[in-house]
């Protein structure tokens, strides 16, 4: 398990995060939701080791990370970071490789590994490309290629995938593709946290949310349990609706919109009164 | 021109540095054979054989002593400043993540080039007239450039340092404030340096590798040939610190470790380098980038084909430099730009049709 425990961290005296907790099982998805300068992205950057100077602790595997080399640490976690530039004109393989630095497996294996990440992700078609040369979608497929194939390896320890906004330049489709990839990783023993800004995609894809504002965690548990109307409200301080889903057994929000003539509202609320799990 | 298509890159890595090594063994020999005392390139290997006994040579005295005295020095000399320039700067690049970077940007030349000054002004101040290039003086100068580099880029290190951690920008941005302190005070002792200091002093910036002798030779053998292979050590790490400290450190790479290992090496053989020949430009600039356009990105071809590529950018400069104004000879700096850019231009060009940037 990797978890996060009662981490607070400040910036010339202005709380970023204040015990915070949260956990992350191998096969579970997790997901952070919170406004924009909630502290998300912080949170992440000191669960993956970023970071040194915050109170608390983070365990990987019952291990502190700061007793952990970057390279030990590397075997466990890996890290998708929102968007990745590469200043040299490398191909995609090479970008991929990149994943294999700790492992100390012989080429042949690495490239083994290489070629299945690459079908997983759909970049066969893509092969000996510049990676300059890709749309964004595609240069964050092959950075998801890149976080696979380090975590690849069968082991008897859990390993972990740690998303920083991962899906927030893509489309419709690359949105779904991407977090399904992740989704799918739950099945090779690996736990999955992702910081999301869509509320729709965390309810689908996450087994447990953790909603942050200001730094402090309002709430945190299943799925079902947290993504209720009062909640989500509290967070965003946004008016939404919440109904349940019976298609995939999962809430979903309506974000209303901000200047919406008032009978609209009232039907609206009738809708979502008849459909609300939180009544 | 992108050779490599795929992440197999060891076969065409392999094809790549023995392509370059022979090249350079072949300029080596024929430029070896060039100058005012002619000596064909079968009278040479002749020559180098019978030294170690296996061949008899009919070679003159006054041929034996210019190729063992004069020559093969002199182009050991520069195949080593050539290589050291070349890789650090590649590394260097590949550090910074940035391919404006040079062996400069750490500050280790202007340091070097206000320890030169100091020796050059020196004597006057402490009312010893010296040559700086025969005697006590023909150490003092390098001794005290090289002090200089590593001074300077000590400093431009702990300046980049912020909570512990180096920052690429900030140490750039200290590079750049230490290289213009350090013009200031090269300004004010060209301000009251007499004609000859000046005239040396200029010389010495646009680098001088008439002064090699087998003694150089052999105290810089180690003090580039280590940083280089330690250098050519990173190259895994380089190529994952190209997506990103951040990326490269969560990959498993020691982000801290790399930095210090890099600066220093390039502050050690850049600072040699500077010592002993001067200020050479272009070299550590424009070769990195050559060898990525015209092969791979990929730092496993990128550092060794830089110190081979530099070591024969620098023996063709060296050639031109010494013949074209015979019996004079053009400072080497001028020749690396004058030949150099137009290449790179012509490089630049291409890529740019090709999006590669």
């Amino acid at each position: 398990m990797l978890e996060a425990k009662n981490i607070s961290y400040k910036v010339g005296g202005k709380n970023i995060i204040n015990h915070c907790s949260v956990e992350v099982r191998p096969g579970r998805f997790t997901a952070v939701v919170g406004p924009n300068g909630a502290g998300k992205t912080s949170l992440l950057k000191i669960i993956s080791g970023d970071m040194s100077r915050y109170a608390g602790e983070v365990l990987i595997n019952k291990r502190n990370i700061s007793d952990l080399r970057s390279d030990d640490l590397s075997i466990l976690r890996a890290v998708l970071p929102q968007h990745t530039t590469v200043n040299f004109p490398f191909t995609i393989e090479q970008v991929i490789e990149i994943g294999r630095f700790a492992h100390k497996t012989i080429r042949e294996h690495n490239n083994v590994v290489i070629d299945e990440v690459m079908q997983h992700t759909a970049l066969l078609d893509f092969r000996g490309r510049t990676y300059q040369t890709l749309s964004g979608g595609e240069q964050q497929r092959v950075q998801m290629a890149r976080v696979m194939a380090q975590l690849w390896d069968q082991s008897n320890h859990p390993k972990y995938l740690l998303l920083d906004e991962p899906t927030s330049s893509l489309d419709l489709s690359q949105q779904h593709a991407l977090l399904g990839l992740a989704k799918s990783l739950c099945k090779r023993n690996i736990g999955v946290l992702a910081i999301l800004h869509d509320l729709n995609l965390a309810s689908q894809y996450a087994d447990e949310v953790l909603f942050l504002k200001q730094g402090s965690p309002v709430a945190y548990g299943p799925v079902l349990g947290v993504m209720t109307k009062s909640i989500i409200e509290e967070t965003f301080a946004h008016p939404v609706e919440v109904i349940y889903d019976e298609w995939t057994n999962r809430p979903r929000v309506f974000p209303l919109m901000a200047r919406v003539p008032h009978s609209i509202q009232d039907q609206i609320k009738q809708y979502t009164y008849e459909h609300a799990i939180d009544r | 021109m992108q050779i490599s298509v795929s992440y197999k890159m060891y076969n065409a890595s392999a094809v790549v540095i023995t392509a370059l090594s022979l090249l350079l063994l072949m300029l080596f020999l024929y430029s070896m054979s060039i100058g005012a005392v002619p000596i064909s390139v079968s009278e040479i290997l002749r020559i180098l054989l019978s030294k170690i006994g296996l061949l008899d040579s009919k070679a003159t005295d006054v041929q034996n002593l210019v190729l063992m005295n004069i020559r093969l020095p002199r182009l050991l000399f520069t195949v080593l400043i050539g290589a050291g320039l070349g890789i650090a700067g590649s590394s260097l690049q590949g550090l910074f993540r940035n391919p404006l970077v040079e062996p400069g940007t750490i500050g280790v030349s202007s340091g070097a080039a206000l320890g030169a000054i100091i020796v050059i002004m020196g004597g006057k101040f402490v009312g010893i007239s010296m040559s700086i290039t025969e005697g006590l003086g023909q150490w003092l100068l390098p001794l005290f450039s090289f002090i200089g580099g590593i001074i300077a880029t000590l400093i431009t290190l702990q300046l980049g340092k912020v909570e512990g951690k180096t920052q690429i920008t900030i140490l750039i941005l200290g590079g750049v404030a230490i290289t213009a302190l350090m013009s200031a005070v090269i300004g004010l002792g060209i301000f009251y340096a007499d004609e000859q200091q000046l005239r040396t002093f200029s010389f010495w910036t646009l680098g001088d590798l008439s002064g090699a002798t087998w003694h150089k030779v052999l105290l810089l053998t180690p003090l580039v040939l280590l940083p280089a292979i330690a250098l050519s050590g990173l190259a895994r790490p380089l190529n994952a610190i190209a997506l990103g400290e951040a990326e490269a450190f969560h990959s498993g790479v020691n982000i801290e470790r790399v930095k210090v290992i890099v600066v220093f090496c390039c502050a050690l053989a850049v600072g040699t380098s500077v010592a002993f020949a001067g200020i050479i430009g272009f070299v550590g600039l424009v070769v990195p980038h050559i060898i990525r356009m015209c092969f791979s990105p990929n730092h496993e071809i990128v550092l060794p084909a830089s110190a081979l590529g530099g070591a024969c950018l620098l023996l063709i400069s060296d050639m031109i430099a010494r013949t074209i104004v015979s019996p004079a000879e053009l400072p080497i700096g001028i020749i690396t730009a004058v030949i150099g850019t137009p290449f790179f231009i012509y490089l630049l060009t291409a890529t740019k049709k090709k999006k590669m940037f």
